[in-house]
């Protein structure tokens, strides 16, 4: 049997390309490792944060699972950066992460088309067949799979190798085996890998804390959710857990509470006299590590004029006891960890659960893949997650979606999707893939996104929905109310544009309620775009429209508030639009443009450019190479069109 | 059809005192009209006055003509500004068109469109791929001469101040639950917008000063320097101001050759020294030789040279050179041969030679790949224009930080600033920040 699509690895990007696959359609296979770590969170159990929350919304409109798994199994939700401006605003939620796994199974079995097995993957061939090309893909048992698309999402198993102090040992994520085969099979079929590294911190026992001594962080008291779908069930919590301390219950839905503890000279004493048996400083770890994610060893020998770095203690689910140790990422060896975690004040009874530890894992410099996600060398083969240098759940989860897609769309023969920078995060990284440099592992940061303004998470809806409505995976319903929504707001606007605030009349009302004066007769839009007036002011004058629901609201308020800031944004779009539109053809040889200099023309021969767009961000490359390049591009359409036409002539002839 | 509406001087410059702005694009009928105190009209040129929008300050006179799309050579609006003021004006002009929206058209830019536009066919796209060779070449020659200027070290300190400021943004946006300490923003955006309009002023006043080639006059006495100086200034068409000299002893004197900027420097003075016989010919010479990119040679040919003659080709070993062999007028006993410079024979007394001469130091100074160049001043106004607009970017920062806007809008202008300065150093933002905000802040939970 030949499945359409199959999915190597059951992990957030496996699981989004799975479901996608299937939901288009086609007949998809998911092989995992080990079945009961299914959409496993192996380091922390947060999801979203800036760029990363916008993430999540986006592959929630889009028809992806990440949002919906997150809103039933969060413990908390907050909204981080309020104040920041809109574009900036980011939820970030904490999961129980045995629920969220289950639940990602759970939807993973009740989808039709979708096949699930446990297997360790060895190797991957390509057969040509008069059908056809046919991947086959081997088992450590010998077993083997057909597809006609193979998607590969390994995580940190490629030659995973764990170190913990002076150990190290092979390992996948916590606890996994590691997949050497495959990392050997792929330089077989020519393609380059990497390495990289990234550590987790050590978990704790909660019952061993005390809580009394840290600072409470407790989540939202307002209904926040990541799917624009809000969760129509209601949910099952479990009874509190003793473990935590029982104080105030947010009414809106149960949830737990984070605590933040500071390190102190003691620690840090502690850490710099063992330095030396810190894998990271002996030598021992060789892979390029996250500057944003870095160890507490690396914290306190960078900074050493710093007397104090915070802790965060995040509980990991409803009723377990495992409480993750957030900002303390360490490969330093067992006694150092409990001694360290020991001399806060709080923990100075700790045990430790789990002991943290660094990984070093193979991945495939994103170079050879294009922005479809599928392979240079290998048609019908995709990459997706950790194996293209990124970290992240969420972006891991957001590649694996577009993976998806795109082994579907192949496999129904339609054109591949490719999100732009200037529609969505999802675009933004995807093509900081395919242009830029790795040096560390790939994280999404707000700072990527130069139309940002634009990618709001309010907004990824709009920007996503019609996307997913056709391709299938969002139903006519949803799309409906998405379409409402975005015909409601100019209406608003030009609504508000034509109604006049008499100064004379308002004057009392407008001093009762101490809102800023209007001076002069004024439109309701323009007293709306003065920073101190909001939606509910002219609510509250008698000037709103009653009917519009809150989600439009906030749109009409941001579009009426940084209209210039948009405008100009748009305007970039507008500029680089040509860039972005035009295609550069896979044949196209770089080599035989004169001028060209050199470091431009090895650059672009790597990473190969689909877009003009892309060519103009890889480091290196100029506008004058651009310059060139487009000419160059026009005089080959022409050849082109001049070789076809005289092969009309002889035709004819 | 873009979007945008580029302008450029389209003319060499100094070619008999006339020259072109030129602009192309949808905007370019506004752009000039704000300028113009006449009213356009499609395909007819007017006579009238360009004027300073601000301070309605007569800028030149000159004649306009507006050649609506799509009959035009790029198929889009053209403006085309004559001017006949010279260099100045044409150049403050250009700053107006751009500060009015147009934004400086890359080298070949024009011609670009012409072709991208179906205006011009296939066959003249060679041409296309000259112009954009040859000139950036040229500019890419211009813009690293310009880096190691003193313009580039003031643009790189501002820039890393800026860095900074947007480092802590930053910071606080994409790592929200970090420690990053509360700082004060405004103070630096200001500081850093002062220094930038200090440098747009000097911009101004000093812009050709600061880009012509520094060239010395050398050789010992009486071989005819003062003579070779006096005929270039004559020759050149367009003497576009004298500049004391930074040392005691010597006179500047900017000459523009073929649209080149020489700042020559005459080791002897202008004018005649009071000494009837220069002494300190050769103490003279070395400084102006430290600090010249091209140095003209003076050699009587008229006579051996001689051991003073020797000890100054010696001195300038490694450096760029042009020999003007003079007195050709009088018969040669000098041999030269062994002389690896471009030697021009010349006659400062009669005036042979001299046009070949300038245009050896044209050919000199362009790398001789180009023949007419507003690249000079392409770079120049680039940079300037440059500043400007991280100045306006600037004040958006300063105003959102002001109004107590949420910070974000800050990031967003400040990044545009840095990015207009990064245009004059070949930097770009995003690396340079994140490289900025790991070293600065604690960053990683």
């Amino acid at each position: 049997m030949v499945y359409d699509v199959i999915v190597v690895g059951g992990g957030h990007a496996g699981c989004e390309a799975s479901l996608a696959a299937a939901r288009m359609g086609c007949h998809t296979l998911l092989i995992t490792m080990d079945l009961n770590n299914v959409a496993l969170m192996p380091c922390n159990p947060s999801i979203g944060g800036p760029a990363k929350g916008h993430l999540v919304r986006e592959i929630d409109a889009l028809g992806g699972e990440m949002g919906k798994n997150t809103d039933e199994t969060f413990v908390q939700i907050r909204m981080l950066n309020t104040g920041k401006g809109p574009a900036v605003q980011a939820l970030r939620a904490q999961s129980d992460k045995k629920l969220y796994g289950l639940r990602m199974r759970n939807v993973l079995e009740k989808q039709s088309n979708l096949d699930i097995e446990q297997a360790l993957i060895e190797t991957l061939h390509v057969d040509e067949s008069e059908s056809g090309q046919i991947l086959r893909i081997i088992t450590d048992a010998n077993h083997v799979y057909k597809s006609k698309t193979v998607i590969l999402t390994t995580g940190t198993s490629l030659s995973g190798r764990i170190i913990i102090g002076e150990k190290s040992y092979a390992g996948g994520r916590s606890g996994e085996a590691a997949a050497y085969g495959l990392s050997e099979n792929l330089r077989q079929l020519g393609f380059t890998l990497g390495r990289l590294k990234t550590g987790t911190p050590p978990r704790l026992d909660a019952q061993t804390i005390d809580f009394s001594k840290t600072i409470v962080q407790p989540g939202s008291e307002v209904p926040l959710y990541f799917s624009f779908d809000s969760p129509s069930r209601d949910l099952c919590f479990p009874s509190p857990n003793p473990a935590y301390p029982q104080n105030g219950q947010i009414e809106w839905r149960k949830q737990m509470s984070c605590y933040l503890v500071n390190t102190n000279d003691r620690t840090h004493e502690i850490i710099r006299s063992n330095l030396h048996r810190a894998p990271l400083f002996n030598g021992t770890i060789k892979g390029t590590g996250p500057r944003y994610c870095p160890s507490i060893e690396d914290k306190i020998f960078k900074f050493a004029n710093k007397t104090s770095h915070p802790f965060f203690l995040e509980p990991e689910g409803w009723e377990t006891n495992e409480v993750y140790l957030q900002g303390a990422n360490t490969s330093l060896p067992e006694d150092v960890q409990l001694e360290m975690i020991r001399s806060i004040p709080a923990l100075e009874k700790t045990e430790i659960i789990r002991l943290g530890y660094a990984i070093e894992y193979d991945y495939a410099p994103p170079s050879q893949i294009s922005s479809t996600l599928e392979t240079k060398r290998i048609p019908g083969l995709f990459f997706a997650g950790q194996i293209n240098g990124t970290t992240g759940y969420e972006e891991a989860a957001g590649q694996g979606l577009i993976a998806g897609i795109n082994a579907a769309l192949k496999i129904k023969g339609k054109s591949p999707i490719i999100i732009q920078r200037d529609q969505g995060y999802l675009g933004v990284m995807i093509d900081d893939l395919v242009t830029k440099e790795l040096t560390e592992p790939y994280r999404l940061l707000t700072s990527r996104a130069e139309y940002r303004l634009l990618l709001r998470h309010d907004n990824a809806d709009l920007r996503m929905t019609p996307i997913g409505y056709e391709l299938g995976l969002i139903g006519k319903e949803r799309y409906e109310a998405v379409e409402a929504k975005r015909h409601s707001i100019p209406v608003e606007l030009e609504r508000l544009s034509k109604t006049v605030l008499v100064a004379e009349k308002l004057s009392d009302s407008i001093e009762n309620h101490r809102l800023p004066a209007l001076g002069r007769n004024t439109t309701a839009l323009e007293y709306l775009r003065r920073p101190e007036v909001s939606y509910q002011s002219l609510d509250t004058l008698g000037f709103a429209n009653p009917n519009l629901i809150p989600d439009c609201i906030e749109q009409v308020e941001i579009e009426t508030k940084y209209k210039g800031y948009i405008e100009r944004q748009e305007t970039a779009i507008q500029r680089m639009q040509k860039l972005e539109q035009r295609r550069i053809p896979d044949w196209f040889e770089y080599e035989e443009i004169t001028g060209l200099r050199y470091e431009a023309c090895y650059k672009l021969q790597r990473f190969k450019p689909q877009t003009l767009g892309q060519a103009s961000r890889i480091d290196g490359v100029t506008p004058a190479d651009i310059a060139l390049i487009m000419v160059h591009l026009e005089r080959a359409r022409g050849k082109g069109k001049q070789v076809q036409s005289e092969k009309v002539s002889s035709d004819r002839a | 059809m873009y979007q945008d509406t580029i302008a450029a001087i389209s003319t060499p410059i100094g070619e008999g005192g006339i020259g072109i702005v030129r602009m192309s694009g949808p905007d370019a009928r506004s752009i000039a009209q704000n300028l113009f105190d006449k009213t356009l009209s499609n395909h007819r040129i007017i006579y009238g006055h360009i004027l300073d929008p601000e301070s309605a300050e007569i800028i030149d006179e000159v004649l306009v003509s507006f050649m609506a799309s799509p009959h035009t050579y790029t198929r889009e609006d053209i403006v085309e500004i004559n001017c006949h003021g010279g260099i100045v004006p044409l150049q403050q002009i250009l700053a107006l068109v751009l500060k009015g929206g147009a934004r400086l058209a890359e080298p070949g830019e024009f011609t670009l469109r012409a072709f991208l536009n179906g205006r011009i066919d296939l066959s003249q796209a060679e041409s296309v791929l000259d112009i954009i060779q040859s000139k950036t070449h040229a500019s890419l020659r211009l813009a690293v001469e310009g880096l190691e200027g003193r313009l580039s070290g003031q643009i790189r300190s501002l820039r890393s101040e800026l860095l900074s400021v947007l480092a802590y943004l930053t910071a606080r946006i994409d790592f929200p639950e970090d420690e990053v300490e509360e700082q004060n923003a405004i103070g630096p955006v200001q500081d850093a917008r002062a220094k930038l309009t200090n440098l747009i002023d000097t911009a101004d006043a000093g812009m050709i000063y600061r880009h012509g080639i520094r060239t010395a006059i050398v050789g010992r006495p009486n071989v005819g320097k003062s003579s070779l100086l006096n005929r270039l200034l004559r020759e050149s068409r367009a003497i576009v101001t004298p500049i004391p000299g930074t040392t005691r002893d010597t006179l500047e004197e900017i000459v523009n050759l073929k649209g080149v900027p020489f700042v020559l420097v005459d080791t002897a003075g202008i004018v005649k020294s009071a000494d009837p016989v220069e002494t300190l010919g050769i103490e003279r010479s070395c400084k102006a030789i430290e600090h010249a990119e091209l140095i003209l040679l003076v050699l009587d040919t008229s006579q051996p040279l001689n051991e003073e003659d020797t000890e100054i080709i010696y001195l300038l070993e490694c450096k760029t050179v042009l020999v003007a062999a003079n007195k050709s007028d009088l018969t040669t006993i000098a041999s030269l041969g062994d002389l690896t410079w471009p030697i021009i024979r010349t006659s400062t007394l009669t005036g042979d030679g001299i046009n070949e001469f300038e245009s050896k130091m044209v050919d000199i100074a362009l790398g001789g790949k180009v023949t007419s160049s507003d690249a000079f001043f392409v770079t120049n106004i680039r940079h300037k224009e440059a500043l400007q607009r991280a100045a306006n970017h600037l004040a958006e920062v300063q105003a959102s930080l002001e109004a107590d806007m949420p910070d974000d809008f800050a990031t967003i202008d400040l990044t545009a600033a840095l990015n207009a300065l990064g245009e004059i150093t070949g930097e770009t933002v995003t690396e340079d920040l994140l490289e900025t905000i790991f070293s600065q802040f604690c960053i990683g939970k």
